[in-house]
């Protein structure tokens, strides 16, 4: 059967139940897809490592469980056991995982074959897969255009059909905006929803695992396995875990109180205004009520906190990186200091230099209280605003992206032009709510997909997944946004 | 941020610039500083911080041992070792010389 590489993970089951096609001819689908689009031009790019790719999987599993033959493409900061795991970073390199990460074990267990590296920003530190040691990550609708980050990598080839489906890490938006910029569907689950042991951590704080896949029901399917409570992680919540497809049952929005907030509705852009506009009336129609009185006032300093927040956390996760014990070294250093700046200078691109130390800096003596403290309080502010509202509401809608992806380059000069391109991402992590981006409207002119998001209360996962489904099968726009060309 | 600054701060976390780094770096992380400065027009009176987005206390696992990753597995992965030791440039200087 042609073009196995462009179903979702659900239509593969229901072949492969019908038996009219076998999970390795899937695998042989996308791997040629693979192959075929490492040629085609484009320069996409969004696999670190498409030559030597060894699935894995459990053969017993392979058979009988839930995401059984799925292949499943993984981003480069989750621990695959014997695979290299580098966070696109030089200081990384060569590193090759001594174990599995929590959710690889669930992807495994329940049947799913991992399937590939995908490319970052180095560290999770970017919005637009520019900072990979090994190169950007392309947008496979326009080439010319980023794809989105960090996971940008994930959304590229779950967009171009060189993967069924990704995992993606999101710490300030990095599974939800580039899967707005790549008209994907992605979900950063609540925080504890699931375990990270196994996710080299960026901010401990922030840092989830989420799926990027084509449609909601796939995405719902995928986090099913994900999600739940390890011992392994005590930063996991133990609470029960749903079965997400539950939720797709019946797409009816009656009863449901949809927020859209008095300071969002401001300073949109001419796109996002219009996404939001045809994103009410669909979300009517389907028996929604959109409130539009519903305010957050302390997100407009989302940014503010979180740069102080994730790059504090990001600096003291990353002092771990010294060349002592695993990764790279540099080799001339004459004393031990002289070895950990060396190795540190050389080992870090310019964006985790920045980040490493802005962190310093808020968190050292003298300037603790001003920064880092000032914004833990402002971060409590802004969760206080979210449960302030959801008394009112049931879910929060907002764009993902303040537009469609932007152009290779454009945003590199200026870091903080970078920054502002997750300004409504950002407050879920510090909320710690769940959030999902969905494939919302196309961009006048340049038809780039626009990415709608809904934020709901925490471990509410459920209500987004029924919203996002009804939304996109309303919409259809899975469908069209689903076709690279 | 000042050079000497920055230097020192960078030195705190053992990383070392290129003198072209630094001069390009000052002039970004004093933009950013400037815009997180933002938050001084925030009322904080009596907030308390947001460490951490969950309320959890006091998580412990079961006093139980448990079988850890073999050494070797820890051993092959670094730059530089020699038996069970990670190799680094000499520490304590020889002072009777």
């Amino acid at each position: 059967m042609a073009n196995l590489c462009e179903k979702t993970a659900s239509q593969l089951l229901e072949l492969y139940q019908k038996k009219e096609c076998s999970p390795k001819e899937a695998l042989v689908s996308v791997s040629g897809s693979i192959k075929a689009k490492d040629k085609d031009g484009r320069k996409i790019h969004a696999y670190i490592d498409s030559e030597n790719v060894t699935p894995k999987f459990r053969e017993k599993a392979f058979s009988s469980g839930r995401l059984s033959g799925i292949p499943v493409a993984i981003k480069d900061n989750i621990c695959v056991e014997g695979q290299e795991v580098t966070c696109a970073s030089k200081i990384l390199k060569n590193f090759v995982a001594p174990y599995n990460a929590t959710v690889i074990e669930k992807l495994l267990d329940a049947g799913a074959v991992i399937f590939g590296r995908t490319n970052m920003d180095e560290f999770a530190f970017g919005s637009s897969c520019e900072t990979s040691c090994y190169g950007p990550t392309r947008n496979p609708r326009d080439p010319e255009r980023v794809p989105g980050g960090s996971s940008g990598g994930s959304a590229a080839s779950v967009a171009d059909h060189t993967a069924i489906a990704a995992l993606g890490s999101d710490t300030g938006g990095s599974i939800r905006q580039p899967a707005s910029f790549c008209g994907t569907v992605g979900i950063k689950p609540t925080y504890g929803r699931g375990s990270r042991y196994g996710l080299i951590a960026f901010a401990s704080s922030l840092d989830q695992i989420g799926p990027i896949t084509k449609d909601v029901r796939d995405n719902a399917l995928i986090l099913s396995v994900l999600a739940g409570y390890d011992p392994k992680d005590s930063t996991s919540a133990n609470v029960p875990v749903p079965d997400y497809l539950r939720a797709l049952e019946n797409q009816n929005l009656s009863g449901m109180k949809i927020g859209y907030p008095v300071e969002i509705q401001k300073d949109l852009t001419p796109d996002a205004a219009k996404l939001m506009q045809g994103a009410m009336k669909v979300l009517e129609k389907k028996g929604a009520v959109i409130d539009r009185s519903v305010t957050l006032p302390h997100t407009r300093y989302a940014v503010n906190v979180y740069y102080i927040v994730a790059p504090s956390e990001a600096s003291s996760n990353l002092a771990r990186f010294d060349g002592v014990r695993f990764g790279f070294r540099e080799g001339s250093a004459t004393n031990l200091l002289d070895l950990y700046e060396k190795t540190r200078g050389e080992g870090f691109g310019a964006e985790a230099k920045r980040r490493i130390i802005l962190g310093t800096y808020s968190l050292s003596s003298g300037y603790y209280d001003a920064y880092y403290l000032r914004a833990m309080k402002v971060r409590t502010l802004i969760k206080n605003d979210f449960d302030k509202a959801f008394k009112e509401v049931d879910a929060i809608m907002m764009p993902t992206a303040p537009s469609g992806a932007f152009k290779v380059g454009e945003k590199t000069k200026d870091p903080l032009e970078m920054y502002l391109s997750d300004i409504y991402t950002i407050s879920a992590n510090l909320a710690g709510i769940p959030a999902i981006s969905i494939p919302g409207a196309r961009s006048a002119g340049e038809n780039l997909p626009l990415g709608l998001q809904f934020l709901g209360k925490p471990f509410a996962e459920e209500t987004l997944y029924k919203i996002a489904h009804a939304y996109e099968q309303e919409s259809g726009l899975h469908k069209t946004l689903g076709n690279v060309r | 941020m000042k050079s000497i600054e920055l230097k020192h701060i960078a030195r705190l976390a053992r990383l070392r610039f290129k003198d072209e780094e630094l001069k390009v770096f000052e002039s970004q992380v004093e933009g950013i500083l400037k815009f997180v400065d933002q938050l001084k027009e925030v009322d904080i009176q009596g907030v308390q911080p947001t460490t951490h987005p969950l309320s959890l206390s006091n998580v412990f696992r079961e006093d139980k041992p448990q079988v850890s990753l073999p050494m070797d597995e820890f051993m092959k992965r670094a730059p530089k070792s020699r038996g069970r030791f990670f190799e680094v440039p000499k520490v304590v200087e020889d002072k009777s010389r």
